[in-house]
C-alpha cells in the first residue's frame, strides 16, 4: 500500500510540473510580455523598463525557477490590475468556490448513485426509464441554460431561493444544482452499468447461495465493486465542476474564484491568471490522487499485491 | 432406508427465451439419502446445472420452476418466500460452483466471506466464527489456516480458492451440499485432490451430495448413485455399479465409450464420440429427445412420450423403448463412429 502510495504521489508530482510550465508559459502565448504590459503610448525606453522591472529581461529558465521557487513558497506574484498579492486574492475567494463544488457534487452522488442502483436492480423498469431520461436531458442541457431557467422559475416566478450572492445556504442551492445536475448523467450511468455487470457475476451467486439477505448482497457484496470506476469519475468531474464554476459563479454573480478567473481574463491580470489556473490544477491532481488512493483502500487488488 | 435428505418429484424448470417456453428440466424424481451421493451426469446444456439452482431457488429472474413434492430434511420447499429460503441456504444446504476464479468476492477476505457464512445463520460472535473457519480451512488442507484468514481471493490460486468454497459451504454443517463441477476448471492434477477431499468430508460430516459433472471418471470414483441427464430428462439412473456394469440407454453407453481404457484403448484407436447435438429444448418434444443423435433409432423412437422403465433390478431405470435384454447386447457392441 505505502509502495503504491508512494508511486502515486511521484506521478502526481511530476504532473504538477508539467502543469506549472505550461502555466508559467502562458506569459509567453501573447507575445512580449513586456509589450503587452505597457499602455499603448509607452515609449521604446518605457518598455525596456518594464521588462527590466518585471525581469523579463532575464533567460527563460532562470524566471520560470525563480517563479516556480516563489509559488512553491505560495507566492503567485502581483495581481496587475489589484495590486494585491494574488495568493491573498485567491485564498480569498477559494472556500466559497469549495463550498459550491462540494455542495454540488454531494448533490449530484446523492441524486446518481442511488438512482443508478436502482435502475441497476430493475433493469428497463420503469424506474431505469426515468433514469435513463434524466440522464440524456442532463447530458443534452447546457449548464448556463438550466440555471437561467431555475433563475426565472424559483428566484423570479416564484420567488423561492435568492437569485444571486452569498448570504445564506439558500444562495447555493440553485448554483449546487445547476453545477451538480451536469455531472449526474456520467455517474449515475457508471453506476448503473457497474452494478449490472457485478450483479450477473459469480460472487453475488455466491453471495446468495450463503443465505445473505438481499440488502446485504447489494450493498456489502454489489455496491463495494460497482462503485470502484465510480469514485475515479466523482474525483474528475468534481474537478471539473471547479472549471465549471466559472459560467455558474458568473450567472449567480457568486464572489468565487470562478468569478475571479473571469473578471482576470477580462482584465487581462496574467498573474492573477496564472495563479488561478495553478491551484485549480494542484487541486485537481490532489483529487486525482485521492481517488486512486480511496481505490486502492476498496479494492484489495491493488492495495495487496 | 431412512427418511431421506432430499425427496423430488417432478421437477420441472422452463425459461422464458425470446423464441418460447424453453424446458430445461423436464419432470425429474430423485431423492438423496442421509450420506449419500448422487451424481448427476451429461453434457453441457443438459440441464444440470439448472436442476441445482432450482432446488437452491437461484434460478435467473425468467425461469420458473415447479414440483410435485420438493422436500429437504422433510420440510416443503415449494412456496417458501425469498426469505424463509434464503434462511435455508448455506445453511441446511450449500453449493459449490464451477468457477472458482470468480466466486469469491475480491474485495473482501477470506476470512471476512467465511465467518458471513456462518454468522448469517448462526447467533455466534467474530471469534467463534472464525475459529470455525480456521478448523474447516485446516480440514480441507490449506496450511497456515489462521494466517491465511486476511487474505484475498486474487493472491490464491484455483484450486485453493475451490478449497475456500468448500470450507464456506461447510460452515453451518449442511445436510446437503451441491456442487456444480466443482473440478472442471481446475487442474487435472488439482482435480482428483479436490474430489477426494469432497468424499472425505461428505463420510466425516455425513453430508449428502449432489455431484454435478460431465466427467465419468470422477462419477465411478465417489458416487452412489448416477442419474444420467440428457435434453432436460433423466435418462437413466440406478446404482454405479448398475449403470457402469450394464448402462442401458444408448446415451449412458456412448459417454462410456468416450473414455478411454488403459490397456485397452489402443493408439491411434479412435475414441467413442456421439455425433450431433444437444437438441433445441424451446418448445413441446415429440417422442425420445435423443433420437436425433441415437444408433439405434427406429419409428417407435419418434412419437409420443417415452417413459422410464426398469431395466433387470427394479431399482435401475432407463428411457427407451429397447427392451433390457436388447440394450444389455447392444452394450456388448463396438459401434464405429
Amino acid at each position: 500500500m505505502l509502495a503504491y502510495a508512494l508511486k502515486r504521489l511521484g506521478v502526481a508530482l511530476l504532473v504538477a510540473l508539467t502543469v506549472s510550465i505550461i502555466t508559467f508559459s502562458m506569459v509567453y502565448l501573447p507575445g512580449d510580455p513586456a509589450m503587452a504590459l505597457a499602455p499603448e503610448s509607452a515609449s521604446q525606453e518605457d518598455i525596456e523598463h518594464i521588462r527590466r522591472v518585471y525581469g523579463f529581461d532575464r533567460p527563460i529558465l532562470v524566471q520560470y525557477l525563480d517563479w516556480l521557487v516563489h509559488a512553491v513558497q505560495g507566492d503567485f506574484g502581483h495581481s496587475h490590475y489589484l495590486n494585491e498579492p494574488a495568493a491573498n486574492v485567491i485564498f480569498d475567494r477559494l472556500p466559497t468556490t469549495m463550498l459550491l463544488g462540494a455542495c454540488a457534487i454531494t448533490f449530484a452522488l446523492l441524486l446518481s448513485i442511488p438512482l443508478g442502483v436502482l435502475a441497476a436492480i430493475r433493469p428497463n423498469s420503469l424506474i431505469d426509464r426515468f433514469a435513463l431520461a434524466l440522464a440524456v436531458v442532463g447530458q443534452a442541457m447546457p449548464t448556463f441554460w438550466f440555471a437561467l431557467t431555475m433563475m426565472l422559475w424559483f428566484g423570479i416566478t416564484w420567488r423561492l431561493l435568492p437569485i444571486t450572492g452569498t448570504a445564506s445556504w439558500k444562495n447555493f442551492v440553485m448554483p449546487a444544482i445547476a453545477l451538480g445536475y451536469y455531472v449526474t448523467p456520467g455517474v449515475m450511468r457508471l453506476t448503473r452499468a457497474g452494478m449490472l455487470e457485478v450483479l450477473a457475476s459469480d460472487y453475488i451467486r455466491t453471495a446468495r447461495a450463503k443465505g445473505l439477505q438481499p440488502m446485504r448482497v447489494l450493498f456489502k457484496h454489489a455496491l463495494r465493486n460497482a462503485i470502484l470506476p465510480v469514485v475515479s469519475l466523482a474525483a474528475v468531474q468534481f474537478g471539473f465542476m471547479l472549471g465549471g464554476s466559472i459560467v455558474i459563479e458568473t450567472i449567480f454573480a457568486i464572489n468565487g474564484l470562478g468569478f475571479l478567473a473571469w473578471e482576470s481574463i477580462q482584465r487581462a491580470d496574467l498573474p492573477m491568471m496564472q495563479a488561478i489556473v495553478l491551484v485549480l490544477s494542484v487541486f485537481y491532481i490532489a483529487l486525482t490522487l485521492l481517488a486512486d488512493l480511496l481505490n486502492a483502500f476498496l479494492d484489495p487488488r491493488i492495495r495487496v499485491s | 432406508m431412512a427418511q431421506p435428505i432430499l425427496e423430488i418429484e417432478n421437477l420441472c424448470v422452463d425459461i422464458k427465451v425470446p423464441s418460447g417456453l424453453l424446458r430445461a428440466v423436464q419432470n425429474i424424481n430423485f431423492s438423496v439419502a442421509k450420506g449419500e451421493t448422487l451424481c448427476i451426469v451429461g453434457e453441457s446444456g443438459c440441464g444440470k446445472s439448472i436442476t441445482a439452482l432450482s432446488l437452491m431457488n437461484l434460478l435467473p429472474r425468467t425461469a420458473t420452476r415447479s414440483a410435485d413434492k420438493l422436500m429437504l430434511d422433510g420440510r416443503d420447499l415449494r412456496g417458501l418466500g425469498e426469505r424463509e429460503m434464503s434462511d435455508l441456504r448455506g445453511n441446511r444446504m450449500a453449493m459449490i460452483f464451477q468457477e472458482p476464479m470468480t466466486s469469491l468476492n475480491p474485495a473482501y477476505s477470506i476470512g471476512n466471506q467465511l465467518e458471513e457464512a456462518m454468522q448469517r445463520h448462526r447467533n455466534v460472535g467474530t471469534g467463534e466464527a472464525r475459529d470455525r473457519a480456521v478448523f474447516l480451512l485446516e480440514k480441507v488442507g490449506i496450511t497456515g489456516a489462521r494466517g491465511r484468514l486476511g487474505q484475498y481471493p486474487h493472491q490464491l490460486s484455483g484450486g485453493l480458492r475451490q478449497r475456500v468454497m468448500i470450507a464456506m459451504s461447510l460452515m453451518c454443517e449442511p445436510a446437503l451440499i451441491l456442487a456444480d463441477e466443482p473440478t472442471t476448471a481446475l487442474d487435472v492434477t488439482i482435480q482428483a485432490q479436490i474430489l477426494h477431499l469432497l468424499a472425505d468430508l461428505r463420510d466425516e460430516f455425513e453430508t449428502s451430495l449432489i455431484l454435478i459433472t460431465h466427467d465419468l471418471g470422477i462419477v465411478a470414483r465417489v458416487a452412489d448413485r448416477v442419474a444420467v441427464m440428457y435434453a432436460g430428462e433423466f435418462v437413466e439412473t440406478g446404482t454405479t455399479e448398475q449403470v457402469f456394469n450394464a448402462p442401458s440407454h444408448p446415451y449412458t453407453q456412448g459417454l462410456l465409450r468416450c473414455i478411454p481404457i488403459p490397456g485397452k484403448t489402443k493408439r491411434g484407436e479412435h475414441l467413442g464420440a456421439i455425433p450431433g447435438i444437444v437438441p433445441n429444448l424451446v418448445g413441446e418434444m415429440q417422442g425420445c429427445h435423443f433420437a436425433s443423435r441415437c444408433s439405434h433409432v427406429h419409428d417407435a423412437c419418434q412419437s409420443g412420450h417415452i417413459a422410464l422403465r426398469a431395466s433387470f433390478e427394479e431399482s435401475h431405470q432407463y428411457r427407451c423403448v429397447l427392451t433390457p435384454k436388447v440394450c444389455a447386447a447392444n452394450s456388448k457392441r463396438k459401434v464405429v463412429a
